[in-house]
């Protein structure tokens, strides 16, 4: 992106942003199917990874229309390699324990819903409209994970302990939602979408509350680890899942499913 | 048919003679067709049953996410992705209306659990084979679910009103399960070579365990026969599965698929097709713990079970506290 970055490269490089981020939260969500602590939960993470999915669906779709070289949502999510994801680094963090997994989803779910609530305003009719549908998906997301957040954090010792670890180690990867580039300026100036540093007051607000229900401490640092949203350097993790995710795609190129 | 080789608890179908006035009355409820409610008086033996068929049924719903959950990660488009979670989102969700209607009957899930963890009760056999190629997504929807079909149909009329309005709901949703199995399939037949071998792969493995789904001959059991007379087993197990291998054969050729049974032919005297039973050793290897997963599955649902101990504490926990804090609450502003 080192040379002038035209609106609609912005648009599509915004676009896999937002599609990029469910597709890979999606893909995490998806794997603790079968697994989890108890049935309803099973239940629960199914229908949040396939949300997750049915909006991937919608961003990608919208990005490679707005590319233009038609390319599908599938081509998309299956046969971009690492640089050219564009999701946060917050999103390809391992599940870890069920803890680790709910925070990820609540740090995530929180952003997520202010950022779809701003986008229902957006200039753009076709991103208005799914983030509309999808804010009906994320006000579920959002209740279920602040709920659980706050259960686990005020409920045992143990599960208070287990879920601070989980916030201390995964409060360094929300900064990454809030800078602005040059991407982001060019969205702002379209009237596409807001300004990600106008987000953090609505968040911390958000987020606040809800760690102060869960009795946990919410850690002092402002240190950001950044690079996923600018695909620049995104964790050694996305690699593994892109492995999986894509798989058959490129053992059997061409082949329909 | 997710349960298999239910024990029918009892010695076998009473003679009117033999029954009490309570039994000879609940005998004639059932034969005149009307459904059982849990705070209907009811045999030990038909409750013990129920208890075991039902359990069976919804551990096989809780197992039968791993094989496919094996897959979703690796599913090759987006909408095969949404596809696979709704259908594996809607096991979990038949599991629950299972232990629902078990619950009915004086257990609780947590029991129920607890003798599935302990390998005390099993869950059908099918579930102890591996997905090996994409193909098995199709074969898993088109075959055994198809095979399930073939038994929660005839359910959705049994005696007792509980399993039999899960089984309504259930098989709603199994239909939808089985025709996304058989279009995967169509895809894959249509397909390129690899693809044609992985659905021939999936189809050679799948086969015999799918047959072996409806559990051995029956003719001869006493014990099927009082769970016939009870109305909680419709058909035999051999006339299921011969109608799974009427229905089953013909969709097969017209996918271009071998059936890997060279004795599976219409039979011109019968009307129906002949086929070569499965290997029932291979079976009571698979019942007895010795099928290809058995140890992973029942190994992966303990891990599951204990790595979520300390979540389903901590918010039990939370509850009890939230509902303390309530009713303090409560005292202090009278």
């Amino acid at each position: 992106m080192a040379d002038k970055l035209n609106k609609n490269d912005a648009l599509f490089q915004f676009l896999l942003r937002l599609g990029d981020n469910t597709l890979v939260l999606g893909h995490r969500v998806s794997e603790w199917c079968g697994h989890s602590p108890v049935l309803e939960e099973d239940i629960a993470l199914a229908n949040t990874a396939l949300d997750m999915i049915g909006q991937t669906q919608f961003w990608l779709g919208l990005a490679g229309e707005v590319e233009g070289k038609g390319r599908t949502a599938d081509n998309l999510a299956f046969l971009r390699d690492v640089w050219d994801f564009r999701n946060l680094l917050l999103v390809e963090q391992p599940n870890g324990d069920f803890g680790q997994t709910m925070m990820r989803q609540f740090l995530f779910d929180a952003w997520h819903s202010i950022m779809l609530g701003r986008l229902m305003k957006s200039s753009d009719q076709r991103i208005a409209d799914i983030a509309e549908k999808a804010s009906k998906e994320v006000a579920y997301h959002l209740e279920r994970s602040a709920d659980t957040v706050a259960g686990l954090g005020d409920g045992t010792e143990e599960s208070h302990a287990k879920m601070q670890t989980a916030l201390d180690l995964l409060w360094p990867y929300i900064g990454e939602m809030f800078v602005g580039d040059e991407v982001d300026a060019e969205m702002v100036k379209a009237g596409v979408a807001p300004d990600p540093a106008s987000l953090r007051d609505e968040y911390d607000a958000l987020v606040g509350r809800v760690l102060a229900d869960a009795t946990l401490t919410t850690p002092d640092s402002k240190f950001a680890h950044k690079g996923g949203k600018t695909g620049m350097r995104h964790s050694e993790h996305l690699g593994h899942i892109l492995t999986q995710m894509q798989w058959l795609q490129r053992a059997y190129p061409g082949a329909t499913w | 048919m997710y349960a298999q080789m239910i024990k029918t608890a009892g010695t076998g179908v009473k003679s009117p003679e033999e029954m009490t006035d309570q039994e000879r009355a609940f005998q004639a409820r059932i034969d005149a067709d009307e459904k059982i409610e849990p705070k209907d008086w009811m045999p030990d033996d038909y409750r013990a049953t129920l208890i075991r068929q039902i359990g069976q049924h919804a551990h096989s719903e809780i197992v039968g996410q791993l094989p496919e959950g094996n897959w979703i990660t690796r599913a090759p488009t987006l909408e095969r992705k949404a596809i696979l979670l709704a259908k594996v989102q809607d096991e979990a969700g038949h599991g629950l209306y299972l232990y629902c209607a078990a619950e009915t009957l004086g257990i609780s899930r947590d029991e129920l659990t607890e003798d599935l963890l302990s390998g005390k009760m099993k869950y059908s056999s099918i579930f102890n084979y591996p997905t090996l190629n994409w193909a098995d997504m199709g074969a898993v929807g088109w075959l055994v679910d198809g095979a399930a079909i073939m038994n929660q149909v005839p359910l959705q009329r049994t005696s007792f009103g509980p399993y039999s309005r899960a089984m309504v709901r259930i098989c709603k949703e199994e239909s939808f399960h089985q025709r996304q199995g058989y279009d995967i399939m169509m895809k894959m037949c249509q397909g390129t070579e690899e693809q044609k071998q992985m659905a021939q792969d999936a189809m050679n493995r799948t086969w015999f365990p799918a047959l072996m789904m409806f559990g051995p001959s029956d003719k001869d059991s006493v014990h099927s026969t009082q769970s016939m007379a009870w109305k909680i087993k419709i058909n035999t197990n051999d006339e299921l599965r011969q109608k799974f291998v009427d229905q089953t054969v013909p969709q097969a050729e017209y996918l271009g698929l071998t059936i890997p049974d060279e004795n599976v032919k219409l039979n011109k005297k019968t009307g129906h097709y002949d086929y070569s039973e499965p290997d029932w050793s291979e079976f009571f290897e698979v019942i007895k713990g010795n099928g290809p997963c058995n140890t992973e599955r029942l190994n992966a649902r303990n891990k599951a079970w204990d790595d979520g101990k300390w979540v389903r504490d901590g918010l039990l926990a939370h509850a009890r506290k939230k509902a303390a804090r309530k009713a303090s609450a409560k005292t202090a502003a009278e």
